[in-house]
Parts: structure tokens; sequence; C-alpha cells
């Protein structure tokens, strides 16, 4: 119980004072996951309007495999990375194993389904409020597609940020990939993993309570954003 | 003057999961006038306009524009029975058809500006369209149709939540559009309406046009029994 009390209260000094691990962690995991997000959101959000508009013959299907990918495990996604990275793989000469480009790489194929999924769920019901108003005025698909991702902006965020905070929280596959390399590859979730091994809760419980905190925050932004939508604010 | 008349209808008809929604349909519309769709719920009105404007699909026969359907499709404008909102200002919903078309969004805002001065829209420019009430939504819909200033406005009933006052401006909106040129299309229930705006009436049966007249001759004296009945206010077989 003791080294509960004693890991919270210096969990605390560590954060009040900023501490230089913590920061530098804290940093190297937002810039991992906001490309990831990033470039995740560039791949997702054309693909749900794509899949909204457009009627083609594996359709269905694409959709069937999306929606399994979703539940795909992101030690599996590591896995998969890692062999393709690695000196043997197709991908070593790059030699990206254990950098943090190997973790955005996972992070981006765990949550393109995520994220494409969502929105592609949002953006087929804005689809069937414009169907026939966007035929009508004799739309180019591209046209439409810009008219939902423009108009189902509030709810891509929303879809987005349920990315950001899968990717943000995910350890296994970023573990495997990046190797959690001090100084390197270190980021929140494998930090944490490693200081509790070692019996480091002060750090440990200050990373947590980032996570907690960043958790927290999107989901705040979630809920503010699914108000603002209803009341058609901006 | 158009260049898209004559329109020529020959055994048109589409259907939905087996069911015929309206056709086969026989029909020659000439350039000038305003063409009114009457007929009971479920007759296939709604059916028809969009088979005409081209967003159903066509199962059989043919629609013909004398101008060709492509450029027929850029000329053509609808106002839907329940408008569609997007999710933008009613400037922006207004502007949209111009911006499609490549006008600076400078020059677009000003139309859309003038546009709902004109449908009487000019205080609810920066709202949401979807906060719009349902007459609202109607005369918004009629703005952005016309901006394009096409030649031909399909409307499927454009007046039905509009109040007195609203409709007779909405009346004189679309004789406006008729003086220039527009060719009209147009569903209603209203037959005050019908009489004051059409030149001629298609009358519309279990999907089929069951009686065409040119107004005086409908209204005055139909031909069929169906018609007189529903002229009359009676359940029509
Ligand atoms: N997508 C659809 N699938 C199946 N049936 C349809 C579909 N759309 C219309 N129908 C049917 O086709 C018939 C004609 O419908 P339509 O909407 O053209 O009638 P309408 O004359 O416009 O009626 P109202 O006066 O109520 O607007 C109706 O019986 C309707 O139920
Ligand atoms: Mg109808």
């Amino acid at each position: 119980m003791s080294d509960l009390w004693d890991g919270l209260s210096q969990a605390w000094i560590l954060l009040w004072t900023l501490d230089a691990d913590l920061v530098e962690i804290t940093a190297r995991s937002l810039q991992v996951t906001l490309t990831a997000l990033a470039i995740a959101s560039a791949i997702a959000l054309p693909l749900g309007a794509f899949l909204a508009v457009r009627r083609f013959r594996m359709r269905r299907l694409t959709i069937a495999v999306l929606n399994a990918l979703m539940g795909l495990p992101p030690v599996v996604v590591g896995l998969v990375v890692y062999v393709l990275l690695s000196r043997a793989g197709p991908f070593g000469v790059l030699g990206l194993l254990f950098t943090p480009t190997a973790m955005i790489i996972a992070q981006v194929i765990i949550i393109v389904p995520l994220i494409a999924s969502i929105a592609h769920q949002a953006l087929r019901e804005l689809w069937s409020d414009y169907h026939d108003l966007l035929i009508s005025l004799n739309t180019s698909h591209v046209q439409r597609m810009s008219a939902l991702l423009w108009d189902g902006r509030r709810a891509l965020l929303t879809a987005s940020l349920a990315g950001f905070g899968r990717a943000i929280g995910e350890v296994g596959a970023i573990m495997i990939v990046g190797g959690n390399i001090d100084h390197h590859t270190r980021v929140l979730t494998t930090a944490i993993a490693l200081e509790t091994g070692k019996g480091d809760f002060a750090l440990a419980l200050a990373l947590g309570f980032i996570l907690i905190g960043l958790a927290i925050a999107v989901n705040l932004a979630i809920h503010w954003l699914t108000r603002t939508e209803q009341e058609g604010r901006w | 003057m158009s260049d898209m008349f004559p329109l020529i209808v020959e055994g048109a008809l589409t259907r939905r999961r087996g069911k015929v929604l309206v056709g086969p349909v026989d029909l020659r519309l000439e350039a000038g006038g305003v063409t009114i769709v009457i007929g009971p719920n479920g007759a296939g009105k709604t059916s028809l306009l969009r088979m005409l404007h081209g967003i159903a699909r066509l199962n059989a026969g043919r629609i013909e524009w004398a101008c060709g359907q492509e450029r027929a499709r850029e000329k053509q404008a609808f106002v839907f029975q329940t408008p569609v909102m997007l999710r933008r200002s009613v400037r922006d919903n207004l502007a949209y058809p111009l911006r499609l078309g490549g006008v600076t969004r400078r020059e677009a805002r000003a139309q859309a500006d003038a546009m709902a001065e004109k449908v009487g829209l000019g205080d609810a420019l920066g709202r949401p369209a979807t906060v719009l009430s349902g007459g609202e939504r109607q005369k918004l819909a009629l703005g952005r149709a016309l901006i394009r200033s096409p030649q031909v406005l399909f409307l499927d009933e454009p007046c039905a939540s509009l109040d007195g006052r609203a409709m007779r401006e909405v009346e004189e909106i679309l004789k406006t559009a008729v003086q220039d040129g527009v060719r009209l299309i147009m569903s209603t229930h209203n037959m005050g309406q019908a009489r004051r705006l059409a030149s001629e009436v298609l009358f519309l049966l279990g999907g089929k046009i069951h009686e065409r007249g040119s107004t005086v001759e409908f209204f005055d004296a139909p031909k069929t029994a169906q018609a007189r009945a529903f002229l009359n206010g009676d359940i029509v077989e």
C-alpha cells in the first residue's frame, strides 16, 4: 500500500516539475500518433466517401473486409509489419525496423479500417440524403465525394478522434516494431509497460495519468463535436 | 428560345423491385407553357417527373430531348417534394450549383444573395439550411433550382408546405420564370394553383397518363369519369 502512495506522490512531482523523460516520451508519442493519424485520415476518409458514393461489384466485399480488419489484433499487425521490415523481409533494405517510422506504419494499418468504417457509416447516411440532389445537379464522382467530405466534416473528425484514441493507447504492435528503445522509439504505452515491469511505479503512473488525460480529452472533444453537430453550429 | 424541345417520350417505364412505378408513357412536349401533373396519392406523379428528368432508371422505352441527352441534363433543374438541404448555410446552398459550374466564390455569393432576396430568404442567408422551416426549405430549393437559369424546371409539389401568401409569392416567381422562357413541368395537389399556372394538364392514374388536355378543357369538361370524380373530390377507382 505504501508503495502505491509513494508512487502516486512521486508521479505528481514528476508531472508538476515537467520531468524531462516524461516530456520527451509524451512528445514522441504525440508525434508518432499524430503523424499516423494524418496519414490514416488521408487514406480512410476519402475511402469512406468512395464506398458511400460508388456502386461497384466488389463493394460489399470491400466493406466486409474493412469491418473484419477493424477487429484485427494489433499484435498481429505488429508481427506482419516486423516481418515485412526485418532485414530478410521485402522492405528490409529501407532499414526502418525499430524506428518511429515503423511505429507509424503499424499504427496507420491499425486505424485505417476503424476510421474508414466509421466514416463510411456516417457518409452513407449523408449520401442517402444528398443522393437525389447531387444526381440531379449532374455532379461528377469527385464532386459528390467532396460534398460529402466537406458537409460531413464533423462526423469525420469524430471518426479521426476515435482513430487517435486507438492509436495512442496501442502497445503490442509498436513494442514489436519499435523495440521500445530509450530516446528513440519509447512512447507512453511501451514506457509504462517497461517501468511497471521494473517496479518504477512513479514514472509509470505519471505516464499513465498523461495517457488517461489524453483519452478523456479525446472523449470530451467527441462529445462536444456531436453536440455542436446536432446544433449545426459549424 | 430553347432548343431542347420537342421532348419525345415513347413507351417509357420505370420499375422498382418488379413494381411498375410509372408507365408505359407516350408523350410529346413542346416548348413553352406550363405542364401540370395531377392525380391521387401514389398515382406516379413524382415517379413521372423523376423519369423525365433522368434520375430514375428507365426500364423500357425512350426519352429524347431535341438537343440530345448530355446537353439537356445541364439545362434542367428539379425541386424535390421533400427538399434536400445541404448541411451548409442558406447562402452556400444557393451558391452550390454555381460553384459546381466553376463560378468564382465571390460571384456565386453575390448571385446567391440576390436569389435569396428574390425567394424571400434575404434575412436567412447565414442560417444553417437544416434549421429552416418546411416552407423556407421549399423556397430555398426553388431558389437553388433557378440559380443556374435552367430552361426546364421540374417541380414536385413546390408549394405543399407554404402558407397562402408564400404560395402567391412563389407563383409570381414561377410566372416570371415562364415569361423568361423557362418550361415548367410541375405536380400539385392544389387545383386552384393548377388552374392559375397550367397551360395543359396531365391527369395521372395508376402510373399512366389517364387524360391530357388544355387547362380550360380539362377543368371545365373533363373527358373521363375518373377525372370528373377526382376534380369533385370523390374517390377515384
Ligand atoms: N423506391 C420505391 N420503391 C417501391 N415503390 C415505390 C418507390 N417509389 C415509389 N413507389 C411507389 O410507386 C407509386 C407511385 O409513387 P409516386 O411517389 O410517384 O406517387 P405520387 O403520385 O407522387 O404520390 P403523392 O401524391 O403521394 O406524392 C406509389 O405506389 C409508391 O408507393
Ligand atoms: Mg409525389
